[in-house]
């Protein structure tokens, strides 16, 4: 039989009880506004930095315009559902599936668009074209007519029961982490990280990069469009001030704290950034409220220059938690490790994959002819 | 006239855009990095002219000393944020300086507060040549920036330490090999484009006679865009980048019909340069080799 990895599922059953714990408290009616409101918040930014941890962690090329696409997702999907409920011949969830749906595949088609010029850029070029295309969408929504997207005072959507959009967050964050954590484990997954270790080498074992930069942009868009959606339900007014650079990098540090390719440290980042911001923004108030801004930027910088400085190199592995672990554990045997062990929840990266080839591996019992001489007699 | 009279208000506009690129594209070129917190050197600028101008009054010395200023923080920058990264991967030095831009912008804001400060350099008036109306606002930028560019390319080509400079970027482990002292060459550059950015955040404040805490934010991305329309890592690029985009936007601002979408027109062409010449119009096509 086989081995189910609980480890796998881990995620999902987290999420699950995130949902099914708040929920029955909702229903009880013992979550406060603002409460609702963080979870609300928190999904939207788990649904963002799951997205983009796509294309940063996993395809290895920086986008800096993550922004842009939940803008096309809210204006789209917020427009939409101000016709759909004016019209009034559906039910609130069909419309907001149609939108959620509608939203998404809106932005995902601005991921074709800004992917294609990405097929032929690479690193910093490519994420100064993301970073113009943020600016460009907002200022296309800012400058439309009014009648159509407000203007710079934006659209209003309409309400939703602040009771259940959780819930509906909850389940959109779901279906993010199910097909993003599906697509990384498969075959294409493992050609779009093949693609980020070195594209040369992927085009050379006959992997398609053209095409599977584009899937990931397309995908990555897909779900910020819908994070948009959500954002339109989960306020009253979606205007495109919202939707600068300052909020897609506030994304991507989300994606850097959790850990480059790991998705399920990017989650844990957004729902702990969504609360520490909100709790700093209680507790600083007036002046003291940028000091929440130098917070952030000192993590980041810290953060950064300790995981990757060159000279804190032996530093981190002592202090690092897997080697913790199997310190205390000393399970640790290469030649217990079966082959089909891979572990795809943390593909390794280029510098990780070095180092491992570059290990010596130790044999305990060397073999020696004599001793096995011995043991014939 | 009025189109001549367009294009001048544009090319000094373009002086400054030029000014910021160079930062941009000669810490590219030898540090291969994105110094995303050049923006928010132009801001310190900006603010170091309003505490010298509030101090002693004189432009020309608050200029000197907010040169000074910038030289300083970009070096210590350096030495601070990137110098412990070099080596390790790209994104890492590019979230590092992204991480830096917010502190700069966030120090600023807790030092001076959110609200705009009023800063007046000097009074500027008109100067007609002939049928041509010019503020002297468009003389100064113009023939400043015309002079420090040339400067700067006269330096880069002629000097011990310009040319170093060229070998660093060309390839950064042969030039060690012939005895440049790589770091050194670094810390210089960083000097150099943080001092020109001081110049374009005098400018920049001459124009609007004040500045905030988030003045460098999108002249900063601008003036990037321009960097890598010209070809990141070329300083004759940067010069046609920065131009070029004070150009289209003086021109597109000419028109009612277009001006709201002047910042998407100027992105639009980042785009479209990139996709008939993705190295920018003078870079370098790179090969990568294995």
């Amino acid at each position: 039989m086989k081995k189910i990895k609980w480890k796998h599922y881990a995620v999902y059953f987290v999420l699950a009880f995130c949902a099914l714990y708040f929920g029955l408290q909702a229903s009880a009616g013992e979550l406060s506004f603002s409460t609702l409101l963080q979870l609300e918040q928190a999904t939207i930014a788990m649904i963002l930095a799951a997205s983009l941890s796509l294309v940063v962690g996993f395809l290895g090329e920086l986008s800096l315009g993550h922004a842009g696409f939940m803008c096309v997702g809210a204006f789209i999907g917020g427009k939409l559902s101000t016709i759909l409920t004016e019209a009034g011949t559906m039910g609130e969830i069909p419309v907001l599936l149609i939108c959620v749906v509608i939203g998404g595949l809106a932005a995902a088609v601005c991921g074709i668009i800004i992917g294609l010029p990405a097929l032929r850029l690479r690193g910093d070029y490519l994420a100064i074209v993301t970073l113009a295309f943020g600016e460009i969408v907002r200022s296309l929504f800012r400058n439309a007519p009014e009648s159509l997207f407000g203007g710079n005072l934006g659209i209003r959507t309409p309400r939703y029961d602040r009771n259940e959009l959780f819930l509906i967050g909850f389940a959109l964050v779901l279906v993010t982490v199910v097909v993003i954590k599906n697509l990384i484990r498969s075959k294409h997954g493992r050609a779009v990280t093949s693609v980020r270790d070195s594209e040369i080498a992927a085009r050379a074992c006959g992997i398609n990069v053209t095409k599977y930069k584009l899937l990931v942009f397309t995908v990555s868009a897909f779900f910020a469009g819908v994070a948009g959606v959500l954002y339109s339900y989960s306020n009253y007014q979606v205007s495109s001030a919202k939707f600068d650079y300052n909020y897609s990098i506030e994304i991507l540090v989300m994606v850097v704290l959790g850990g480059m390719g790991k998705l399920g440290g990017s989650l844990i980042a957004a729902a702990a950034i969504t609360w520490l911001s909100n709790q700093l923004q209680l507790k600083l108030t007036g002046d003291l409220a940028v000091l929440k801004d130098l917070l952030y930027a000192l993590i980041l910088i810290l953060l950064v220059v300790y995981n990757n400085a060159p000279a804190l190199k032996n530093l981190r592995e002592k202090l690092s938690i897997r080697n913790l672990m199997v310190r205390i554990r000393k399970k640790h045997d290469p030649s217990k490790v079966h082959d089909d062990d891979a572990k795809w929840d943390r593909i390794p990266t280029k510098i990780m994959v070095d180092e491992v080839l570059s290990v010596d591996v130790q044999v305990k019992s060397p073999y020696t002819p004599d001793k096995a001489k011995k043991e014939d007699k | 006239m009025e189109f001549i009279e367009t294009l001048l208000n544009g090319l000094s506009a373009g002086g400054t855009y030029a000014m910021i690129a160079l930062g941009y594209t000669m810490v590219y070129g030898i540090a291969k990095m994105l110094n995303f917190a050049h923006g928010d050197v132009i801001m310190v600028g900006g603010y170091t002219l309003f505490i010298t101008m509030g101090m002693m009054g004189n432009p020309i010395l608050a200029l000197i000393l907010a040169v000074v200023c910038c030289t300083v923080l970009g070096v210590t920058i350096e030495k601070v944020a990137y110098k412990p990264l070099r080596g390790a991967s790209p994104l890492a030095v590019l979230i590092t300086a992204i991480g830096m831009s917010y502190l700069l912008q966030s120090l600023a804001q807790i030092i001076f507060g959110s609200a705009n400060k009023s800063v007046d350099l000097m009074e500027l008036g008109n100067i007609s040549l002939g049928a041509l109306q010019l503020s002297t606002y468009t003389v100064i930028t113009l023939v400043a920036s015309g002079v420090i560019m040339a400067a700067l390319s006269l330096f880069v080509k002629y000097t011990r330490t310009g040319r170093a400079m060229i070998a660093v970027s060309e390839d950064r482990d042969a030039a060690q090999l012939m005895g440049i002292n790589v770091n050194r060459i670094i810390t210089l550059t960083f000097a150099i484009g943080s001092g020109l950015a001081a110049f374009a955040g005098f400018f920049m404040t001459l124009k609007t006679y004040n500045v905030s805490t988030t003045m460098g934010a999108m002249p900063g991305i601008k003036a990037f865009t321009a960097a890598v329309i010209g070809g990141i890592g070329s300083i004759p690029g940067a010069m046609v980048g920065g131009l070029l985009m004070g150009v289209v936007e003086a021109f597109s601002q000419t028109s009612p019909a277009i001006a709201p979408y002047t910042d998407a027109i100027e992105f639009a062409i980042l785009i479209v340069i990139l996709l008939v010449r993705p190295s920018g119009i003078l870079g370098k096509k790179r090969r990568e080799k294995v």
